[in-house]
């Protein structure tokens, strides 16, 4: 038996049974899992999790499940990298990089929350599963779904570049490209979704497919020794990551594991694309859409789901918003494959160059301790590094040739 | 000729399954008041104290009125309003 009681509304808090649902009939609002953390709190402890695998099932008791996890049982618990260079650099005592460019099986934090969504779908006996998506999401129910003997549908862009094509087709999954935009795509899936009894993850398996980015939190309170850190920077598409990271500070603190907690909460946008930032600027509750144009294209989310919700996290616990152009995000790219040897990809760019904008203007304390949160890896988005890396010495077979290079690059120090 | 009013699904239980039904041309908080005198029950779904709920888009001629007045874009005859849940697909709400 899981820890569930149900669902319930986060706009009017009507309450739901446990059910594929993800929106609230009455209000539209978003659909939430609610659980029973006082019979939690009687299992899950520190040393209990301690003597668990390291995967992020570790934490299964809040997490959406009512039997034993199914699905990815080699995800998560990435490592927690103490970025002493990184820090140096940027002026503070001490950073930490959760870096998710690791994460098994397709390398971004989309493996979480995949997980924990087609777990659920067995557990509702969906036959297949499917999702709309331009990159890592698509690679994520690709692979997972191959592993745990789902159909696949997989959804995207026709315009989509051959690269990403290729790291979901590898898993033959159905991969549907439509003649449209993401947009499109988006539109005609929740048509699909309402027609065929299909596990669509972000769409009516969504409430439990969010709480897998809780993971995530669990992770950098546990590696941290069991303590919460000055400062959180998140990285923001629909805002969903980081309110679950808060939500699960928030719970640890709630079942006892946790004894303080005044983590700041700091949201990370490309300025192409930063409707939360803009807000929280602004010191508005409404999150105003945008067109998005920027290099992130997995941030690139101009009309954010979860934006409210992200912008009132932030503001309760005196974090910030901040946003980054294209060119301090690929600096941010570079700098941390030079300091830390992490390459990620255009999303850690925004959240690094973002850290490092916060501590410029103080927002962050040079004397603090924070966690930067890296989501993808880099490999998977390399086109937008052409023209901006360092030059290939080419040279003739000779060891002399090779000299005259050397010498040029020593000179050049 | 009047305003087109496109219902989505969810609501289509409150316009005898209509999926358009006619408006009144003004503002588009207005026209939704005016909705409610037709279809009871249909503005406390769409809005709550004069402002569209968070999880209701509306579209006015495809243009979203959080780029245009908001609850005061005016609407005139012939336009179209499509009322679409948010989180249901209806803007680039779905996480790639």
């Amino acid at each position: 038996m899981g820890y569930v009681s149900g669902l319930k509304c986060r706009e009017c808090g009507r309450e739901y049974p446990v059910d594929p649902i993800y929106v609230c009939e009455f209000c539209f609002g978003p659909l939430e899992v609610v659980y029973d953390y006082k019979r939690i709190k009687r299992v899950l402890t520190r040393k209990n999790i301690e003597k668990r695998e390291k995967n992020l099932w570790r934490y299964k008791e809040l997490l959406p499940i009512n039997g034993e996890p199914q699905v990815g049982l080699q995800s998560g618990f990435t490592p927690l990298v103490k970025a002493d260079n990184l820090a140096r650099e940027l002026g503070v005592r001490e950073l930490y990089i959760k870096d998710d460019t690791v994460v098994h099986p397709t390398l971004s934090f989309k493996d979480r929350v995949v997980a924990v969504a087609l777990t659920k779908a067995k557990e509702f006996g969906f036959d297949t599963v499917a999702c709309a998506s331009t990159g890592n999401l698509a690679h994520s129910v690709s692979a997972h779904g191959a592993k745990a003997g789902f159909k696949r549908f997989v959804f995207i862009p026709a315009t989509l570049e051959q690269s990403k094509i290729v790291a979901s087709l590898v898993y033959e999954p159905n991969l549907v490209a439509v003649d449209g935009n993401y947009d499109e795509v988006n539109r005609l899936c929740s048509e699909i979704a309402n027609k065929y009894k299909w596990a669509f993850v972000n769409i009516n398996i969504r409430p439990f497919y969010a709480e897998g980015s809780k993971t995530q939190g669990f992770e950098i309170i546990e590696q941290l020794g069991w303590e919460a850190p000055d400062n959180v920077v998140v990285p923001c598409a629909s805002g969903s990551l980081l309110t679950k990271v808060w939500k699960a500070f928030k719970e640890f603190k709630e079942i006892g594991i946790l004894k303080e907690l005044g983590t700041k909460v700091f949201a990370a946008q490309a300025t192409g694309c930063s409707p939360i930032a803009a807000a929280i600027k602004q010191g508005t509750d409404v999150i105003r859409p945008v067109k998005p144009n920027t290099v992130a294209k997995s941030l690139a989310i101009g009309n954010p789901a979860d934006g409210f919700y992200a912008s009132q996290v932030v503001k309760a616990t005196n974090g910030y918003g901040e946003d980054v152009s294209d060119e301090e995000i690929i600096d941010g790219i570079k700098l941390l494959a030079r300091t830390e040897g992490i390459f990620s990809e255009t999303a850690g760019g925004v959240t690094i160059a973002t850290t490092k904008k916060l501590i410029e203007q103080g927002r962050i304390g040079r004397n603090e301790t924070t966690v930067v949160c890296i989501t993808g890896n880099g490999l998977k988005t390399q086109e937008a590094l052409t023209g901006h890396t360092a030059e290939v010495h080419y040279i003739k077979p000779n060891l002399g040739a090779f000299e005259e290079t050397l010498n040029k690059i020593q000179s050049a120090r | 000729m009047a305003v087109k009013v496109r219902i989505p699904t969810p609501l289509q239980r409150l316009t005898q399954g209509k999926e358009e039904v006619e408006g009144k041309s003004g503002t588009v908080i207005n026209l939704i008041n005016d909705l409610e005198t037709r279809y009871p029950g249909i503005a406390e779904r769409i809005s709550e104290g004069g402002k569209v709920r968070r999880f209701v888009n509306i579209y006015v001629n495809e243009e979203d009125i959080r780029f245009l007045q908001a609850e005061q874009t005016q609407v005139k005859d012939g336009d179209e309003v499509s009322i679409v849940p948010a989180i249901a697909g209806g803007g680039i709400t779905v996480e790639r």
